[in-house]
């Protein structure tokens, strides 16, 4: 387990105090001009030698992210713009840095805008999140009135940081589409290339991270590229937010190190499985979008993007969804096809259509009211979505029905077995 | 996708307020010289707080002439975005979360709550307290199941606590934001495992602010 003295986010549970005053206390903004005057270059290859990926899902490495921006400003501004729209479910680690850590994620956002040349920064906070909103913004006038932030502040760097929000869509926390919301349109993703960093934000060169990415920068620019990267194993280095949720004694928000063992993070810090480890069916491992990892393949599972690689599932956000043996596995797949079906754009017609039908298709499916070979045809229709649209909701609506084929096909078929054994009622037509 | 469309009934006309004239002000102020449309997802939300919980289709006219833009790409917006109510809803709008990590946790038993107390989904009870909406994910995961009512989490419940709240509510008394079985946020029921060493806050707290910094996490 990862000693305190190692975790980041030293206020998750809100336990202390939540002022500027309570964070400079714990650490922050301490020296944050010291790290300005090393440079643009030096802050940007210490973020690189750090080994952080970025902790929305995708995992690429962040120092790279921001090396993507131009150098010289062309005359255009540049925009940081923290991507804060938190929506998959299984996903709430950025909320806990919202409202009870705004000053992590502040101090970033004026160190990344300062690496890119930024002297804006806007955060879109999902809409939900009234009160998470209402407290960043608290922190933020908080640090205007301190002068830390501001046109003339005590960084000598120029710098304003605007809260913006969004209005419950999901497709919004894709970066294009997050950058079409915040420029007053429907979220639909844009078409890649050009790259935000080229074309983004108004036409501007714009660079896109999540919350937990630019929250962590400080500490590891203050306490060194090779504290952070010695937390780990390679490639998959640093600490992590994780969320537990679901079938365990104890759900909870919890920082650790990245490869901690899965049998660790649920037995120490969820409490343990309902039931005993034992009565464990299945988890989630990182958001709704990751396939499904049976219980036989969590015994010696790494918590790490390579971890869940090797058994064909994804790390994403860390947000671990835990299902015990009594949970109705194809049912629990159904519910996420169909939120990925009321949070398709609708832009690409084999999202638009293809979400749809898996959820139709899945629904019946956990009823048992399907025909065996209707499987193979679902597996078939996953593979013509992924890879197929725009952006990547396609094939994370995909995803989670290919797990459940690959790991629980013998669940449907015993239930279409016995739903064909059961006399049902022959469907009458509507009159 | 979903389906959403204005409602058949709307009102003859919506002005604004000069409270909210004073907000688009603030909110057009985060946004470069004209990027005004980009306040348009912020100042609907204000809107439909002033409109009474809902936006009617003059309150989209309006914001789209105030904001510069086609009433097209308002209606769109608001189209969009789910979190715009179309149709009016109750005092209380209960939004219960019914994604797979609330459903796993017994957000069903919530809604057939729901259903009792106030009736069928999208619905306005008679009295115009309440009304109810299954929703996507709320992004409390780790405090399943959960409702949002209005603007405040309601989580940890169970069947009876939320029969509770509809009742607290009902009759006005104050109630309790956030979790509903004694946990302060998102740590563990019983207390953190984690954050629990005092080091990591005593140093500056036995200096001039001792006052200000609560107590070290520890188990509770």
């Amino acid at each position: 387990m990862l000693a305190d003295k190692d975790r980041i986010f030293t206020n998750l549970y809100g336990l202390q105090d939540f002022s500027l005053k309570g964070a400079m206390a714990r650490g922050h903004w301490d020296g944050t001009k010291g790290i300005l005057e090393k440079g643009r270059d030096w802050i940007i290859n210490e973020m690189k030698a750090s080994g952080l990926r970025g902790r929305g899902g995708a995992g690429f490495s962040t120092g790279l992210k921001w090396s993507f921006m131009p150098k010289q400003s062309d005359g255009r501004p540049h925009y940081l713009v923290v991507n804060a729209d938190e929506s998959e479910p299984g996903t709430c680690k950025d909320r806990e840095i919202l409202r009870n850590d705004p000053h992590t994620l502040i101090e970033g956002c004026l160190i990344a805008s300062f690496a890119m040349g930024a002297h804006a920064a806007y955060i879109y906070v999902r809409g939900e999140f009234i009160y998470e909103r209402k407290r960043l913004q608290q922190a933020i006038d908080e640090c205007y009135a301190a002068g830390l932030l501001g046109k003339n502040n005590v960084h000598d760097y120029p710098f304003d940081l605007y809260v913006h929000h969004g209005a419950g869509a999901y497709i919004c926390g894709e970066e294009t589409a997050l950058l079409e919301s915040l420029e007053g349109k429907k979220g639909m993703p844009r078409l890649k290339p050009p790259f935000p960093a080229n074309m983004g934000l108004y036409g501007c060169p714009t660079t896109v991270n999540n919350v937990e990415s630019i929250a962590v920068a400080p500490t590891i620019l203050r306490r060194g590229a090779s504290w952070f990267s010695s937390i780990g194993r390679p490639n998959n280095v640093g600490t992590k937010l994780y969320g537990i949720s679901g079938h365990v004694n104890k759900p909870c928000v919890v920082e650790d190190a990245m490869g901690i063992p899965f049998k660790e993070l649920i037995e120490k810090h969820g409490g343990g499985v309902r039931g005993g480890w034992d009565n464990l069916l299945a988890i989630i491992p990182g958001g709704a979008s990751c396939p499904v990892v049976p219980a036989e393949q969590c015994e010696d599972l790494i918590m790490d993007f390579d971890g869940l690689r090797a058994v064909k599932s994804s790390f994403g956000t860390a947000g671990v969804l835990v299902m015990d043996k009594s949970t109705d596995i194809v049912k629990a797949i159904a519910r996420i096809s169909y939120f990925f079906k009321h949070e398709s754009c609708g832009q690409c017609t084999p999202c638009r259509e293809g979400t749809g039908w898996m959820w139709r298709v899945v629904h019946r499916m956990a009823e048992g009211r399907a025909h065996k070979h209707e499987i193979d045809m679902l597996l078939e229709v996953t593979t013509q979505i992924e890879g197929h649209t725009i952006c990547a909701l396609g094939d994370a609506a995909a995803w989670p029905v290919q797990g459940l084929i690959r790991h629980f096909r013998h669940v449907i078929e015993e239930r279409i077995d016995r739903y064909a054994a059961n006399p049902h009622p022959q469907p009458v037509a509507a009159e | 996708m979903t389906v959403r469309r204005l409602a058949a009934e709307q009102p003859e006309s919506f002005a604004f307020t000069p409270e909210l004239e004073e907000i688009a002000n603030a909110l057009i102020a985060k946004y470069p010289e004209g990027r005004q449309a980009s306040a348009v997802v912020p100042l609907l939300w204000e809107t439909q707080k002033v409109a009474g919980g809902w936006l009617p289709e003059p309150a989209l006219r309006a914001v789209a002439d105030r904001l510069g833009m086609a009433h097209i790409r308002v209606l769109e917006v608001a189209t969009f975005y789910t979190m715009f109510n179309l149709a009016p809803v109750g005092k209380f709008f209960v939004q219960l979360c019914g994604t797979t990590p609330c459903m796993l946790r017994g957000s069903d038993d919530l809604k057939s709550v729901c259903q009792r107390r106030i009736g069928e989904q999208s619905h306005v009870s008679a009295d115009g307290n309440f009304s109810w909406l299954e929703v996507e994910c709320l992004g409390a995961c780790t405090n399943a199941p959960m409702v949002q009512i209005n603007d405040d989490f309601f989580e940890d419940l169970t069947p009876e606590s939320l029969e509770k709240l509809l009742d607290d509510l009902a009759a006005g008394r104050p109630v309790k934001v956030g979790p509903q079985n004694g946990r302060h946020g998102c740590e563990p029921v019983g207390g953190p495992v984690a954050l629990t060493d005092p080091g990591l806050y005593a140093p500056r707290t036995k200096q001039e602010d001792a006052s200000s910094t609560s107590a070290p996490t520890s188990g509770e």
